[in-house]
């Protein structure tokens, strides 16, 4: 939250329309996300001059409040209101924050006109109940009665509300830093803050030994003032305090939070007498404790930096101080700290700890080294001023700071080539100008020192394109199209291969769904028909999402319970996803689940419902159509969770590819089929182009024959070895029946085919058609063990 | 031959009282059957005088030919009533519903990456993938997010192994793969639709899986102005032709200067409306020109080469575009609203 107020202090906002410079600030690159202009009209102070019981309540109250012009009865509940008191007023015509207006009328039959605030009705502080239960604000300044509330609640401000970009998180997040990219948007100079006091003679140095012994503190200066006062902050303090939704205490810990404001440095101070003559700062000790001057006791892990008194803990550098040296009303002497600590450790202690805060977030995005010694400085010129504090002279100190200084040498052509833009020399030197870059141009090449208050910024031709560019415009910039051959992008690798089985598989009538990578430690032990270890996250977010899936079938079955669990009948999916093993090995898989009808066509009784046929047929037709006909075989298997009389193994070239059959009946009473292939393996294998065969011109020849043999002999092992034996005459193999019944044994099954012959090159003869005939039904006899039927 | 035309009004009247393929098949035998009185007539040629019978046998052909020609037409028109009759008695019910042949729907997602690819293909970007379980120094050190960054923090990303191992947080990892492959002197056009995932808690507009669109072009004199034109064709391709863009500034680790891409709002057309929050544009991806870091860890001399990368959330393209409101819906798959998406685009 930023006041323009405040940031009125540094440059010059004469003549702007704030609400305009909103949208100006937002086009370059800061986003305004909210202007806050809250004057509330009809709210002005007032006094109460008389404050008696309400006669019908227990807790009301009858005031008399002189409001400046007359004087007014109002009806007021809040515990604290008394006489004497100056309050806040809303009168009849006010809007409160939230809509309420506030009219004239009774409250219990008592005259009421208008009402007592407490800051969260005013929208100055949240609506909170704890706030509520503060009671009305006990105004406490020289206002007179009747005069405007709006300034001394110090709503006469405009605030922005921004949503930064976390690299200008930095620079925008103090009003200096804020004043700075308003001055360029404006092209106005920025006159920095006032820094100036006095020095007594005895320095720091004889009160303070300073000793770092970590890397993670590579700037530290503590400087100690005197004899302070204590006392309310000067009320622009408080105001702008408020306004930026930190709540004032006392000067000192206000001054403290005010330059954090406006430099974006963090100080910290300690009480000096509570402290003794040493700091050191170091990591902390694993268990080592502090209590925090929240009054609660913070257990320490090495990775954390403390200050310490040369022993104990006495403040979690960059987070919080400790109870033990925490300024108070007593105070007198104060050790000023403004420090840079490891901006990653700090974010790690904070996020630990659960404790963020305004000093712990900004040491957290870094800091602008310069401004550390500057803010130690802007601190001791305002506690001299509102807190009467006597300045030590000399500033104990420990600097590694590394102070290269970010330069960047570029020509004007770079900077439009990258943005595709004309700007001149002099264009160029104007914008540096408004951004207050220091540079140099020699024979057409720019040398520019970035500011260390721009941390954002490192020395790259880009980073200055981009500086000019946001300021230029970018809704400034011509469209054009790159200067390149024009080309058709092309599918690569085994991306085209998942395109072709996706659309294969959606004009198969199957609807293709996502599901998530990570699943539960449960699901993950489903449809193991793999050998796979698994990858467990070691921090998972929840439980729910710990294993990394080597099958994507458990998820099929979530989305087919989803489903039914709808009411949808027919659920015919697939997903096509990647999954990994502890080896980080990819698979890419193809997973199918059938449920329910495939064709549907109940009122002719011709539905065809989804049984392990059907699923076969999309597997087949699925490899067929990727150029793998005749080259795959199905091959029984018992697989985990798959029913053990209906499942098999699938194979491409003799290679297992995956599964395919129906969902175990203890894990689903639901008939549901299941596949799944991996399309990693598919897609390594060659495949032939395809080639044009000419249909036969000459007749063909159908003989039809049927085998008894034993249920546990497969139709495969039939058909396999009439193939084999039918040679190249036997174009076709089909069967036709599958009959178990009457007239055969019990155990026994038959089997019908019916047979094609045909050459491509002449018309057949009966008997050399018989002569294959026969020796099929020879061989099927003697090597399977069947019996032709009919004999 | 004086009766020819008094035997074909004798065949004409006999025919109007035909009315089956039978009594006509009588008709038949009467004119032209063995005994028929068109056959009699050919007796009689022997007797006439040899200059008559020519003449007479080519009358004969003719009156033979015309009552042919009469009994055919008959017979055609006898057919075509039978037939008619037969198949006003096959006469279905064709409001009886048909034969259901399964849908075979897209997933939303898939199916509008398929309309991105294939405007990207169109203008000679490449298709690449890339793992889901991705090395740190491709998801972020080598696009310039070194250790400490805060999109690195452990919040934001699911690591498998300490530092080194994770899931992809962003497909930015596939662009540096796709430019590492290259001896570095070759130009780039690539997008990288993908998984990616982040340690976001699943809500209506949360999710720890979502899929990027990201893409990147790598040539010589690129500049911010030509991943304006670009943007601009996109935008149009996918949400018409009156859709108008713009830039605003931001920041990406991996590009500078980076931009915010805005299209106008295809909902009200830039007046302002609750899809656009009133301010009549919608954010729809993030892009910039390749950090020079980032071309020069890459392989790329960044002093000859220049590019533009650009990454579209495609949830949120999608919950745009179709008016959905819950990210949840696309890894659902409540089949009664895929059922929508199987069908090509308007």
């Amino acid at each position: 939250m930023i006041s323009l107020n405040w940031v009125k202090d540094y440059v010059d906002l004469t003549g702007e329309d704030l609400k305009e410079l909103a949208v100006k600030v937002t086009k370059a690159g800061v986003n305004v996300e909210k202007v806050i202009d809250n004057h509330i009209n009809n709210l002005v102070i007032g006094e109460v001059i008389e404050c008696v019981d309400h006669p019908d309540s227990d807790h009301l109250h009858l005031c008399q409040v002189n409001v400046g012009d007359y004087v007014t009865q109002i009806v007021c509940g809040a515990p604290n209101v008394r006489k004497g008191l100056k309050v806040i007023v809303a009168l009849p015509g006010c809007i409160l924050p939230g809509g309420v207006e506030i009219k004239a009328g009774k409250i219990r039959g008592q005259e009421s006109n208008g009402m007592l605030c407490a800051l969260c009705e005013v929208g100055v502080e949240e609506r909170t109940e704890e706030n509520f239960n503060k009671g009305i604000e006990e105004v406490k300044s020289p206002l007179k009665p009747g005069s405007d509330a709006n300034e001394y609640l110090g709503i006469d401000d405009v605030l922005y509300e921004l949503d930064v970009h976390k690299h200008r998180n930095n620079d925008c997040y103090y009003h200096l830093g804020f004043a700075y990219e308003i001055g360029c948007i404006i092209n106005k100079p920025v006159v920095e803050p006032n820094k100036d006091y006095k020095e007594i003679k005895e320095n720091t140095k004889d009160y303070v030994d300073l000793s770092v012994e970590t890397s993670k503190c590579p700037y530290y200066n503590c400087k100690m003032v005197k004899d302070v006062k204590i006392k309310e902050s000067p009320d622009f303090i408080k105001k702008r305090l408020i306004a930026a939704g930190m709540r004032p205490i006392n000067n000192v810990v206000d001054i403290s939070n005010y330059v954090m404001l406006e430099y974006g440095q963090p100080l910290h101070f300690f009480d000096k007498n509570k402290l003794g003559n040493k700091i050191l700062v170091r990591d902390a000790k694993d268990d080592e404790e502090i209590i925090t001057l929240d009054g609660n006791k913070r257990i320490l892990k090495s990775s954390d930096i403390v200050i310490t008194d040369g022993d104990k803990p006495i403040c979690i550098a960059g987070v919080m101080g400790g109870l033990n040296t925490d300024v108070d009303e007593n105070t007198k002497d104060i050790l000023i700290e403004s420090a840079v600590f490891d901006a990653v450790s700090i974010r790690y202690t904070a996020s630990r700890l659960d404790l963020r805060s305004e000093a712990s977030t900004r040491y957290g995005k870094g800091l602008n080294y310069e401004y550390t010694s500057a803010a130690l400085a802007r601190a001791c010129h305002l506690l001299e001023k509102y807190a009467d504090a006597k300045i030590l002279s000399g500033i104990v100190q420990y600097d590694q700071v590394d102070r290269t200084p970010k330069i960047v040498t570029f020509v004007t052509s770079e900077v439009n080539s990258l943005l595709g833009i004309e700007l001149t020399d002099q264009d160029v030197e104007t914008e540096l100008k408004r951004l207050d870059f220091p540079y140099k141009i020699k024979k057409g090449e720019f040398t520019v020192t970035i500011p260390n208050r721009r941390l954002d910024i490192d020395p790259n031709v880009n980073d200055i394109a981009e500086e000019i560019g946001r300021l230029y415009g970018y809704h400034n910039l011509e469209s054009t199209l790159p200067v390149i051959p024009t080309r058709r992008g092309v599918y690569v690798g085994d991306v085209k291969i998942r395109k072709e089985a996706s659309k294969r598989l959606r004009t198969l009538g199957l609807t293709e769904t996502k599901t998530y990578t990570l699943t539960s430690a449960e699901m993950s032990t489903k449809f193991r028909y793999e050998d796979k270890i698994q990858v467990v996250l070691p921090n998972p977010m929840s439980m729910d999402k710990s294993v990394v899936r080597t099958s994507l079938l458990p998820s099929l079955m979530n989305v087919y319970e989803y489903n039914n669990a709808r009411h949808v009948k027919n659920v015919l999916l697939y997903e096509i996803a990647k999954t990994y093993d502890a080896s980080y090995n990819e698979d890419s898989k193809i997973a199918i689940l059938m449920k329910g009808s495939y064709l549907i066509q109940e009122w002719q009784h011709k539905t065809i419902k989804c049984d392990f046929y059907t699923i076969k047929g999309v597997v087949e037709n699925l490899l067929d159509y990727l150029g793998f006909k005749n080259r795959y075989t199905f091959e029984v298997t018992d697989a985990a969770d798959m029913h053990p009389g209906m499942s098999a193994k699938i194979l491409l070239d003799r290679e297992p590819i995956g599964i395919v059959g129906r969902v175990h009946p203890s894990m689903a009473k639901d008939e549901i089929y299941v596949a799944e292939l991996s399309l990693t393996t598919i897609y390594n294998k060659q495949i032939k182009p395809i080639k044009f065969k000419e249909a036969s011109k000459y007749p063909e020849i159908n003989k039809d024959l049927a085998f008894i043999v034993k249920k546990d002999v497969t139709a495969g092992t039939l058909l396999q070895q009439i193939k084999k034996s039918g040679g190249k005459l036997l174009v076709n193999v089909d069967i036709f029946d599958v009959y178990v019944g009457d007239n055969i044994g019990d155990d026994e099954k038959s089997v019908a085919f019916s047979l094609t012959f045909q050459d491509s090159n002449r018309t057949l003869n009966d008997s050399e058609v018989m002569e294959v005939f026969n020796k099929i039904i020879h061989d099927v006899e003697t090597k399977v063990g069947a019996v032709l039927r009919n004999k | 031959m004086e009766n020819k035309e008094e035997i074909l009004k004798n065949l004409k009247e006999k025919l109007d009282s035909v009315t089956n393929l039978n009594s006509l098949n009588d008709v038949k035998t009467e004119f032209l059957g063995k005994k028929g009185s068109i056959t009699a007539l050919s007796s009689i040629i022997g007797s006439l005088p040899v200059e008559e019978k020519k003449t007479f046998g080519a009358e004969l052909n003719k009156l033979k030919a015309e009552a042919t020609s009469l009994l055919e037409s008959k017979r055609e028109e006898i057919e075509t009533k039978i037939l008619n009759e037969k198949l006003a008695n096959e006469k279905i019910d064709i409001s009886l519903p048909s034969t259901k042949l399964p849908v075979g729907a897209p997933n939303i997602l898939e199916h509008l990456i398929e309309e991105v690819e294939e405007v990207f293909m169109s203008m000679g970007y490449d298709v690449v993938d890339g793992p889901e379980i991705e090395e740190d120094k491709y998801n972020f050190e080598l696009l310039n997010i070194p250790k400490g960054h805060p999109a690195r923090d452990a919040q934001d990303t699911f690591y498998i192994e300490d530092e080194t191992i994770l899931l992809r947080s962003q497909t930015s990892p596939v662009q540096v793969r796709t430019m590492l492959s290259t001896d570095g002197n070759t130009p780039v056009r690539m997008i990288c639709p993908g998984k990616t995932y982040r340690r976001d808690a699943d809500d209506a507009t949360h999710s720890h899986q979502f899929m990027q669109i990201e893409g990147l072009l790598v040539d010589k004199n690129i500049s911010l102005s030509d991943l304006k034109g670009t943007f601009d064709v996109i935008a149009k391709k996918l949400f018409g032709e009156d859709c108008r863009t713009r830039f605003r500034p931001s920041y990406y680790q991996f590009t500078e200067p980076s931009v915010e891409t805005d299209i106008s709002c295809f909902k009200c057309h830039g007046e302002g409306c609750s899809l656009c929050k009133n301010t009549g544009w919608i954010t729809v991806s993030g892009a910039g020109m390749v950090h020079p870091n980032v071309l020069r860890n890459c392989g790329y001399d960044p002093n000859v080469w220049s590019g533009f990368a650009f990454g579209f959330g495609a949830e949120r393209l999608a919950m745009l575009k179709y008016g959905i409101n819950d990210i949840r819906t696309f890894y659902q798959t409540d089949l009664r609203e895929s059922a929508t998406f199987d069908r090509k685009e308007a």
